[in-house]
């Protein structure tokens, strides 16, 4: 009754009700388990499953890792046991990180990593000044690249000149990566732009570019790169098998990127191009203040997603005969002083891989929750 | 009249009389023979219209009459093909500095707000004075702060468009438009996409903004404002203008039969 409009007399107050806890009975890891492990038969039996599999797999594997491996030593006789033989991937550590890198020079390398992790590990803490994360952002995006090559190649400043065949390990493997991913996003913004440009040849050419960098594998890019190049070059200009392989990685990694942005420039409303006009902002401040941070947060899982594939791919380099990480570590597990370290040995390969892949995964997760500036759900 | 008022009222504008002004004897917008084509299909028709400096127009007509089309026309967001526009002495040609300049001068406001979402309030406000006027941002801010004021969410300074509601939106849009220190408002139906209750306080800031003697052109749905704030209602359809007269003229009054049935139309329920 109260509800109905009053007409003569005074109308009632309208008071809303206080928002109220759910009941006991709707929370709480018991009802977790009842809602997600228990719900039906067919997911009693699924969980049952599970359980069985992780008690099969679980304890075999940490009793291989952990309890019964050896750690400790320095020849094929320390490891005695059952287990992972640690100690082959200690003693050849330095082989896996630095590759031929000359000994006295490692330094250079170890500044290398230093810097590098100075630049990452503020990105990840999340009170660390917002100014001078941007800082050290751009700083590694632009400078690092450029002062890490010539500290690592050196010749230059009184540094004895080590060159690219000597480089390896995970250091080459951070190079390829760090300079295609580097290099990759820029390029690939600028082919996507290109792409939805208005003139007719921009975009036939940036379509031809991308249409063939992603028509062929990696591994002929790297052949071309490594193999016909030289061919094709006059006689006497000769340049480095390393930087060949890198702009090979760069183009075809561009590409890749190229196709990703444009899928987060496409879902730009096109009410956003004609607020930023109607401002009279024009087609590259519209791009660089308004466009480009919407689209590039729409596609960060893509971005990433091709980051990750790229890190890995950097693999590829041992066929045109250039030891990244996993090349180290095949070179080393044939050693017949070591016997049967090959487990050993992928496990580490494929660990180092997962840590970064890793990072890059959550840094993008930590990313996307930072930038969202909607309704939070 | 009976029905022009309760149309006011459902809006609360009806207590308010016409804003007295001045209307400037200098065109801000000379229209002369303007057509449009999307394809082959033709938009707008033989479009002649003059908008005199302080003068506030309100366009009407049923949808697909290319009220939006012409006003997009004023700055160029769409092409015309024939004919000439000028605003404020210069002529929109495909001179792409000189459309600069005249968006320079003339604020939007559009019918789903079309604020940045990526940025704050503020910086949505202080983005075009920073980047296109190249005014500090100390200053641009403290004027974007007096007119988020202005249209009464200086408290909302800090938070994303995301987390306000569609007439707070709208009212920042406005402010944003505002920060450019325009010499020419348009109005792109922009109250159509919002709920009742909040049709009003975007209404409110209108007629304040006309109060204060801005030049106004403004597609919009809503009678009760064109009869209290325009010094012309222009009535279009089929892509061209059929009648433009005052609102006293144009509501109790119109000449053409088109109009008389359009008025009919909204003013039955």
């Amino acid at each position: 009754m109260a509800q109905t409009p009053t007409t003569g007399a005074a109308a009632e107050t309208f008071r809303p009700i206080a928002p109220r806890p759910p009941p006991s009975s709707a929370v709480g890891p018991l009802r977790w388990a009842r809602d997600n492990l228990f719900s039906s038969p067919l997911n009693v039996i699924l969980t049952l499953i599970g359980l069985y599999l992780v008690w099969l797999i679980v304890p075999g594997v940490i009793d291989w890792a952990i309890l019964s491996a050896d750690f400790t030593g320095s020849t094929r006789d320390d490891c005695p046991s059952d287990g992972a033989c640690w100690v082959f991937i200690l003693q050849r550590l330095d082989f896996f990180i630095y590759g031929f890198y000359p000994d006295a020079e490692r330094w250079r390398v170890d500044v290398m990593f230093l810097m590098l992790a100075a630049v990452l590990v503020p990105q990840f803490i999340p009170g660390f000044p917002a100014r001078g994360r941007t800082w050290l952002g751009i700083f590694g995006l632009t400078l690092y690249p450029v002062i890490t090559g010539v500290l690592l190649l050196g010749g230059l400043f009184g540094l004895p000149f080590i060159e690219t065949g000597k480089w390896g390990g995970l250091m080459l493997t951070l190079v390829l990566s760090y300079v295609g991913i580097v290099a990759a996003l820029p390029i690939g913004i600028l082919l996507a732009l290109g792409r939805r440009s208005s003139m007719p040849v921009i975009r036939t050419i940036c379509v031809i570019f991308i249409e063939l960098w992603r028509g062929v594998p990696l591994i002929s890019v790297l052949f071309m790169a490594s193999v016909m190049l030289p061919l094709f070059l006059p006689e006497g200009v000769n340049f480095d098998k390393l930087l060949r392989a890198l702009i090979g990685i760069v183009m075809f990694q561009s590409a890749y990127m190229a196709e990703v942005i444009r899928g987060g420039l496409q879902g730009i409303p096109k009410g956003q191009y004609e607020a930023a006009s109607a401002l009279g902002l024009g087609y590259w401040r519209s791009t660089a203040l308004i466009i480009l941070p919407q689209a590039l947060k729409m596609v960060i899982p893509g971005i990433v997603n091709t980051f990750i594939a790229l890190f890995k791919d950097t693999t590829l380099v041992l066929i045109i005969g250039l030891f990244d990480i996993l090349g180290t570590v095949q070179a080393a597990i044939v050693d017949p002083a070591w016997g049967r370290v090959a487990v050993e040995g992928y496990v580490f390969a494929a660990f180092c891989f997962w840590v970064f892949c890793f990072g890059m995964s959550r840094y993008s997760q930590g990313l996307e929750k930072k930038l969202h500036t909607g309704h939070k759900r | 009249m009976t029905e022009i008022d309760t149309l006011q009222d459902a809006n609360g504008l009806s207590e308010r009389r016409p804003v007295e002004h001045q209307v400037g004897a200098e065109a801000m917008i000379q229209i002369t023979d303007m057509n449009k084509w999307f394809g082959s299909f033709h938009v707008l028709r033989d479009i002649t219209l003059t908008v005199h400096k302080g003068e506030r127009i309100v366009v009407c007509g049923p949808s697909g009459s290319g009220k939006s089309t012409m006003i997009r026309c004023i700055n160029r967001l769409e092409e015309h093909q024939a004919g000439s526009i000028v605003v404020d002495g210069i002529e929109l040609t495909e001179d792409i500095k000189k459309i600069d300049m005249i968006r320079r001068e003339v604020g939007m406001v559009f019918q789903h707000f079309n604020l940045f979402p990526h940025l704050s309030v503020l910086e949505n406000c202080v983005l075009a004075p920073i980047w296109v006027r190249k005014e500090p941002r100390r200053q641009a801010e403290e004027r974007a702060m007096a007119l988020l004021e202005r249209v009464k969410i200086p408290e909302q300074a800090k938070k994303y468009p995301g987390q306000l509601s569609g007439g707070q939106q709208q009212r920042v849009a406005i402010a944003r438009a505002l920060c450019m220190n325009p010499k020419l408002m348009l109005f792109d139906e922009p109250t159509s996409a919002l709920d009742p209750e909040m049709i009003k306080e975007v209404l409110d800031v209108m007629v304040q903004l006309a109060e204060s003697g801005m030049t106004m052109v403004c597609v919009t749905h809503e009678m009760g404002f064109a009869k209290t704030v325009a010094d012309r209602v222009v009535f279009m359809d089929d892509g061209q203008i059929v009648e433009q007269a005052p609102p006293s003229t144009f509501f109790t009054n119109p000449t053409s039969d088109r109009t008389k049935l359009f008025l009919s139309q909204i003013l039955k329920h």
